[in-house]
């Protein structure tokens, strides 16, 4: 279990610093900083001092340790369009996105894990079928057309429910459902794919024969072993998640990271930007973590391969 | 579904077939609407001018939101209706067809010759050069493609050539990944050692020997790609990263009818339901290859 540990968190350190080189290589790419900090009247001795201050005439890795430095600390520089610093652009963002996170779980874990597990008792059934369709859209529906149709149908033709922004309780209903789409569907195969596997092991079969009950068969003995499964895929839905935050709060004109993360690239805001990359990167990479280590002690037989 | 089989069996037995059994029965072996929306759909990339009745880029300024045709206040000359701007959306989706599927073609050329060239030689020498090469697909595959996209669609500006790369970085660990499970299983067969034993060079036992095995893999995944290209191509033009208007694409159109949906809701319902079928049908399509070529791989994808 430590070795399990330790070669994961290797694995993450590697992911982050290969996603941090990338984004700085990207940056400096971008042009000197000094050009877009210093306007035409800075004389030649100021340019230079700058470039002094900001470790400009040092090597490349030294720069990129001071990045490195300055970003751990959430200094990623003057926001370019804000005129603030872009960590306090970023940091206001952060509680929308979590809520409407939370949101979209929620109604994920509500809708596919049920959905599951009926889909793989009743295989076949009516119930069956419908959960496959929502599956089938879940992959094939564009995130956010679905938003905008739900805006047509329940805030446009019927009037039930806000079109945008964010407010009471009635605000979060649409957004949640759009980003939660695909997760729901996602919970749902691997909830419906992995029962059925349960079902028809030995252990089950052996409990039927002894002549359990179907309903303590499906709760004790089926479920908690099937749950299993969504776990280990909880790291891919995040990343669904993250493509989806940013879709869906366009759409909603929600004020979270990832509309922010649109604007910045619209106004050429590269600090901020930057800001919303890194943090999205190392809850992503973080999150991963944590499922592997969870899933490593639920399931003993991870851990040696 | 037991009922429909007995019953189809039972007529089986009796040699009288109704046209509505056995057409059913067809389409429940043959994936004959989704294959009918790709002609439809690859026939408008191809024949786009021929088949569009008017302009994509220009409209008629004095006709602005017509509906549909079956709607009142339509026209028949607008089968779809007209956007904001006055132009048929029916052309215009026509046209999107073409962006939406070249982009997709670009890159799965790309991704799938270099996915394969990565995963023949990772699975085929093993060791060191596999232990590299996979930690980079892993590495692909692990960073969420949106954020790099931005960054890099900040960086090097938005233009379609961008995005195509972009896309051909999100797809190519997919193929290596796919590819090298399957040479590792063919690699041990008798008929590779015996051509080694004969004398025949690496590149040789690649190509010749070892790429005839994968290509249905390589057709499987690639299909099966299709959809989420043509959804993350669809969903960088709708955040505005993407292709740039006036080009028709869908994604673009969907957003340009975001503005409208209390007067104009088609606008932003056709080109996103043009989304939905094609990705849709592109994902039926890629299970059934795959149920059929290599039952394999549903182990993997499931």
């Amino acid at each position: 279990m430590r070795n399990f540990a330790i070669r994961r968190f290797i694995y993450m350190a590697v992911v982050v610093f290969a996603t941090t080189a990338l984004v700085f290589v990207l940056s400096r790419l971008t042009g000197d900083p000094r050009n877009v900090l210093l306007d035409e009247y800075t004389s030649l001795e100021q340019y230079e001092a700058w470039g002094k201050k900001m470790g400009l005439d040092r090597p490349l890795v030294v720069q990129y340790g001071i990045w490195v430095a300055n970003a751990a600390r959430g200094d990623f520089g003057q926001s370019l369009s804000q005129r603030t610093n872009s960590f306090d652009v970023i940091r206001q963002r952060i509680p929308g996105t979590l809520q409407l996170t939370v949101g979209a779980f929620i109604f994920a874990f509500l809708v596919g894990v049920p959905l599951g597990v009926l889909s793989a008792v009743r295989r076949g059934s009516i119930l069956d079928y419908t959960g496959r369709v929502f599956a089938l859209f879940g992959q094939a529906l564009p995130p956010f057309w679905l938003g905008i149709m739900l805006i047509l149908i329940f805030a446009v033709q019927f009037e039930l429910l806000p079109p945008y922004g964010r407010g009471g309780i009635s605000h979060y209903i649409l957004p949640s459902v759009t980003l939660g789409w695909l997760a729901a569907s996602g919970f749902l195969r691997l909830m419906r794919s992995s029962m059925l596997e349960v079902l028809d092991s030995e252990f089950v079969k052996f409990a039927r024969a002894k002549g359990v009950s179907s309903g303590w068969i499906l709760w004790k003995h089926a479920l908690r072993n099937a749950m299993l499964a969504p776990l280990t895929y909880a790291g891919l839905l995040l990343a669904g998640l993250i493509t989806g935050t940013v879709v869906t709060e366009t759409v909603f004109a929600w004020p979270g990271l990832g509309r922010l993360a649109v604007q910045s690239v619209k106004a050429n805001d590269f600090p901020v930007m930057t800001g919303v990359v890194m943090l999205f990167a190392v809850v992503y990479v973080g999150m991963n973590f944590i499922v592997d280590i969870a899933y490593a002690y639920l399931d003993p037989r991870i851990r040696y391969h | 579904m037991a009922s429909l089989a007995d019953s189809v069996s039972f007529e089986d037995a009796s040699g009288q077939q109704s046209i509505a059994t056995r057409s059913w029965r067809f389409m429940r072996r043959w994936p004959v609407i989704p294959a009918v929306i790709l002609v439809v759909l690859v026939a408008c990339a191809i024949f786009a001018p021929l088949l569009a009745p008017h302009n994509h880029l220009w409209g008629d300024l004095r006709a602005p939101n017509v509906p549909p045709a079956w709607l009142e206040g339509g026209s028949a000359k607008y089968l779809l209706g007209t956007d904001n701007l006055g132009r048929d959306l029916l052309s215009r989706i026509i046209y999107g067809a073409r962006i939406s599927l070249q982009v997709a073609a670009i890159v799965l050329v790309f991704g799938a010759v270099g996915g394969t060239v990565v995963g023949l030689v990772s699975g085929y020498l093993g060791g060191q050069v596999d232990e590299v090469l996979m930690r980079f697909v892993d590495l692909s595959l692990a960073i969420p493609f949106i954020l790099v996209a931005l960054t890099v669609l900040i960086v090097l500006g938005q233009s379609l050539e961008v995005i195509i790369a972009l896309l051909i970085l999100f797809s190519w660990g997919g193929f290596a990944r796919q590819v090298r499970a399957e040479t590792l299983s063919l690699r041990t067969l008798d008929y590779i050692s015996l051509a080694k034993v004969a004398g025949a060079g690496t590149t040789l036992i690649l190509y010749k020997h070892i790429l005839p095995g994968v290509v249905n893999t390589i057709i499987v995944v690639a299909t099966l790609q299709v959809g989420s290209l043509i959804l993350t191509e669809s969903i960088l033009s709708f955040l505005g990263v993407g292709v740039q208007a006036p080009t028709p694409a869908w994604g673009l159109m969907v957003s340009d009818g975001r503005d409208y949906l209390d007067t104009a809701w088609w606008i932003a319902l056709f080109p996103g339901m043009a989304i939905f079928l094609t990705v849709l049908a592109f994902n039926f399509i890629g299970d059934w290859l795959r149920d059929r070529f290599d039952p394999r791989l549903r182990q993997l994808n499931d």
